[in-house]
């Protein structure tokens, strides 16, 4: 369903709105899993991202993004200026992500490190500034940003879905949706969770705290309005 | 959301409101946002547009590639014209000024598209300045606006990569003119007019622009969006009536865009981006960004 405020917005800084806005939302998006600002990131441009990427601002919106910009924030125009003042270590890649009816045009993979965690993720941006996270730590995932989200790898026992609902019931929060995947059974399972609400940090920890549980991130909701 | 301009005309004429009123109330339905909310979101996107417009009035405003900036001064300060002095006169510079500024980075509301961005602010802004409208009249137009916007999303598409630039500056331009008809005292079936002689007046625009980039054409493409909106709107304030229904208008520019060459779809593959002159200045300009940029 469209939304009248989809159509008079965003409010964002130019020139693009997937190659600019979009870029940004993804950086952002990177960033929520190392929880802050990554200290180096390795940035991997594919498609129209790579060749039209420069024009647009793309490297100057995922670095702004990175740094926790928003895409209507005026400091993206000098991200890489700021990224140099931090002395932040990232580079960027021109490369092939895959097949093109494979891989969206505007396509990144980031790989991004901060105080000792490490993580790898590639999302699209698919037009009017709305992006879709592909693949985190070489799980398939489909994270939009639409909405607050948390991530986790948990080891699979049986179980796991049902308490994690219940933490989050709990703390009065809804879940939108809910996604598994595992690259093996028996393997860990990578959860994405949709919440329509923003999980406080002590949730994110009571799942931390959880034996079974190797990591959760929060990833703050970054779509239009 | 209404899928069609036809029902959301219809409730709006039975009951006697406008186009605006029937608009907020489907997207407080949906979105479970109050009426007063939205107003205020819009209230924020206005000010915005009018924080572009005097942005880009900056004559040394440029682009990162250097393509495109400075011209909306050149409509302040420049030599006269015929039309020097005239509302149509400052809508051009209103449109040119917010393109400029998108290209230049700089913050802009996407109404409906950042490549489309500067006609919507350039006609409602232009016109009320003009004509004294208030500042309700003008946050309502945006809402009819966005109703416009809504039902070409829904029915065609508001993407150059998808339908040429009929799609965005075209869009736009029917978003704009059926909006300002309704913020002049138009009824519900002038807006309805108004969208689709404007549309129709932009049928099968490409979208082309050089090295792919959102400056050359897009700036000038936004201010002839919002000459063509003007066009639309005198037509329709003058009850000139246009045979063919808003909502098949905007149907069929969805057809042409699917059965446009992928060349003429933001691809810089056609159009004025594959012109000698074209090829050459985006080869140029790509090689001083990078540089710029170190």
């Amino acid at each position: 369903m469209v939304s009248l405020l989809d159509i008079i917005g965003p409010v964002m800084v130019g020139p693009s709105s997937s190659h600019t806005a979009g870029a940004c939302r993804l950086g952002l998006l990177a960033r929520g899993l190392v929880g802050g600002t990554p200290e180096t990131a390795r940035i991997e441009l594919h498609g129209s991202f790579a060749r039209t990427g420069e024009g647009h601002g793309t490297d100057k919106a995922i670095v702004g993004g990175l740094m926790g910009f928003r895409p209507d924030d005026e400091r993206l125009r000098t991200a890489l200026d700021i990224m140099e003042r931090e002395a932040l270590d990232y580079t960027f890649e021109k490369t092939t992500l895959g097949e093109d009816n494979e891989v969206h045009p505007n396509t990144v993979r980031i790989t991004l490190a901060r105080g000792g965690r490490t993580a790898v993720m590639q999302g699209s941006s698919l037009g009017a500034g709305r992006v879709l996270v592909t693949q985190i730590d070489g799980y398939p995932v489909e994270v939009t940003g639409n909405l607050h989200t948390i991530v986790l790898v948990a080891e699979d026992v049986k179980g796991s879905i049902a308490r994690i609902a219940t933490l989050l019931a709990e703390a009065e929060l809804n879940i939108a949706t809910l996604r598994l995947s595992r690259k093996q059974r028996g393997g860990d399972a990578f959860m994405v969770i949709e919440i329509d609400e923003q999980p406080g940090e002590a949730v994110r920890d009571t799942i931390r705290a959880l034996p079974w549980v190797r990591w959760a991130f929060r990833l703050d909701k970054v779509g239009a309005a | 959301m209404y899928k069609a301009l036809a029902d959301a005309i219809r409730d709006a004429e039975a009951r006697g409101v406008t186009l605006a009123t029937v608009a907020l109330e489907a997207e407080a339905a949906d979105g479970g946002r109050t009426i007063p909310d939205i107003r205020a979101t819009l209230g924020r996107a206005l000010a915005i547009m009018r924080g572009a417009i005097t942005q880009g009035e900056d004559p040394d405003m440029r682009s990162a590639s250097g393509l495109v900036g400075g011209d909306a001064a050149k409509l302040i300060s420049g030599p006269a014209g015929p039309l020097a002095g005239t509302l149509f006169r400052d809508v051009l510079m209103r449109a040119l000024a917010v393109q400029e500024v998108n290209a230049c980075m700089g913050v802009i509301v996407a109404a409906p598209t950042a490549g489309g961005a500067g006609v919507l602010p350039a006609v409602l802004t232009g016109i009320a300045a003009a004509k004294q409208v208030s500042e309700e009249k003008l946050i309502d137009a945006l809402a009819t606006a966005g109703l416009i916007g809504a039902v070409v999303a829904e029915r065609a598409s508001l993407s150059g990569a998808e339908g040429g630039c009929q799609a965005e500056t075209g869009a736009a331009a029917g978003m704009a003119a059926g909006a300002a008809v309704e913020m002049l005292g138009g009824t519900p079936s002038q807006v309805g007019h108004a969208t689709a002689l404007a549309q129709q007046g932009t049928l099968g625009l490409v979208c082309d622009p050089l090295g792919g980039l959102v400056e050359l054409p897009c700036v000038f493409r936004n201010a002839t969006g919002a000459a063509i909106a003007l066009a639309a709107i005198e037509m329709a304030m003058a009850g000139i009536t246009f045979a063919i229904p808003v909502d098949e208008v905007i149907d069929v520019m969805g057809e042409i865009g699917k059965s446009m060459d992928v060349r003429y779809r933001e691809t810089a593959g056609g159009g004025l981006a594959a012109t000698p002159t074209g090829r050459r200045l985006a080869k140029e300009r790509l090689v001083q960004i990078k540089r710029a940029d170190g």
